[in-house]
């Protein structure tokens, strides 16, 4: 096995390419060592990208925010401004593990781990948040669910990276809000998980909307059903209701010790309903 | 195989060390530096009992490569203490018998220290949040945390 630390993308790119055995990513590690020590990879190459210059920082762009590949979640949650603009995405992020985890977990991390139960994705897909991934190829900017395939397996090519997670810049009138269910307090993975991203008009009706559902299926769910009929709404409790209904609807959960598929539909669109309320209020809904 | 060369600050010492690529942080301490306090519970970033301070930040040293602490400033339970004079918390963890077996206490000490040093006045609800990422089989947790609010009182007069 072989570690390094290359110090541009275009090397960690370059090795990544011409590796020959089984390469990875190294940014928190979090789930990296932890399949390592259980034997479910063996690395011929680990490429760690924390030193390549950008990649652990947070940048406010004139478009909105420019997230490294290697910022530790626990960061997300010390910048006030995006704290102010994203605070669903941030809280999403900051329910990962504990504060040991939160100082090493990355949200490019959680996406390219591609569990569908990751906390920070379904934030992120109701966030039209978008990855810059580079490659040998040069760099391509996708939407993040187009970035996890199915559990474990994403849609980056050999020699490819995520170098940075990108939101807009919000508008007024904008909120967002992550829900998750666990049967603890703290430091659980979700049975089941939902994510709202909503802007209003100036009169308090909805003006778009998206909501993602996670550990809902293979992948984390962008249903654009529940998104569609939000808009127009102040969140009456008919559209609450049709809401629930759409996000149970579009749940492919499967049954396992952690939930059964029916409480996984209920709980989707119970959560779907509160992360809305929340999202609408943060938004200076009323 | 010789090895990766890896310069890091621990405790405030230059150490220089070889260590393999696939060798964890806290593999290094233990078995290359001698530092056991650090202390392998679960391996797989659960239980905390691995905890050290790496650059300001709290981290499980199981989850970290020994190769990725060059350059770094790494704080372990071993500089916790000045010579014969306890740190604060270590203190109250021994006044308010906060530990029994003791092998989740260096990593209760790192967690709590980090805590404090962030927020210096944490509720009780703070305290718990704050250290949920230890383990602990023996005390049920209340001991410890009424050790930490003791400790941070102590500090905040200090």
């Amino acid at each position: 096995m072989r570690y390094i630390r290359p110090l541009s993308i275009e090397d960690a790119v370059g090795e990544l390419a011409k590796a020959v055995g089984p390469a990875a990513i190294l940014a928190g590690g979090s789930d990296l060592l932890v399949r390592m020590k259980g034997g479910f990879i063996e690395p011929e190459l680990i490429v760690d990208i924390k030193a390549i210059g950008g990649l652990a920082d947070i940048a406010e762009t004139a478009d909105g925010f420019r997230i490294g590949a290697a910022v530790p979640c626990a960061v997300l949650g010390e910048n006030k401004a995006l704290r102010k603009a994203w605070p669903g995405v941030v809280e999403a992020a900051n329910l990962i593990g504990s504060k040991q985890v939160q100082g090493r977990c990355t949200i490019t991390g959680n996406l390219c781990n591609a569990s569908p139960a990751a906390d920070s994705v379904p934030a992120l897909v109701a966030a039209a948040a978008q990855a810059v991934v580079a490659g040998p190829s040069g760099k391509r900017t996708i939407a993040v669910e187009a970035v996890p395939t199915g559990p474990g397996r994403t849609s980056l090519a050999k020699g490819e990276m995520i170098e940075a997670i990108l939101l807009d810049k919000r508008p007024e009138h904008a909120g967002d809000a992550y829900l998750r269910f666990i049967p603890r307090t703290e430091m659980d993975i979700a049975v089941v998980s939902a994510g709202v991203n909503l802007t209003l008009d100036e009169k308090g009706a909805i003006k778009t909307a998206r909501v993602a559902l996670g550990a809902a299926a293979p992948t984390v769910l962008l249903v654009e059903e529940a998104g569609q009929v939000l808009i127009g709404s102040k969140l009456d409790e008919e559209t609450l209701e049709r809401l629930a209904k759409i996000c149970a609807g579009a749940c492919r959960p499967i049954d396992d010790k952690r939930g059964t598929i029916e409480f996984r539909r209920k709980v989707a669109g119970v959560l779907a309903q509160r992360a809305a309320t929340t999202a609408y209020k943060r938004a200076g809904g009323k | 195989m010789a090895g990766i060369a890896v310069s890091t600050t621990i405790n405030g010492d230059a150490v220089e060390y070889l260590c393999q690529p696939d060798e964890t942080l806290l593999d290094v301490l233990r078995d290359r530096l001698g530092l056991t306090g650090a202390k392998e519970g679960c391996g797989t970033g659960d239980c905390g009992a691995c905890s050290v301070i790496v650059d300001g930040r709290l981290v499980c040293s199981c989850l970290v490569l020994g190769a990725e602490a060059e350059g770094r400033k790494v704080e372990t339970i071993e500089g916790m203490a000045h010579g014969d004079q306890l740190h604060p918390l270590q203190q109250k963890f021994l006044e308010h018998a906060a530990l029994q077996c003791g092998i989740c206490t260096p990593g209760f000490l790192i967690a709590a220290k980090d805590l404090l040093e962030k927020n210096p006045s944490p509720t009780e609800e703070e305290i718990r949040f704050g250290l949920a990422g230890n383990l602990c089989r023996c005390t049920g947790y209340d001991k410890i945390v009424r050790a930490v609010q003791d400790a941070a009182n102590v500090m905040k007069g200090a």
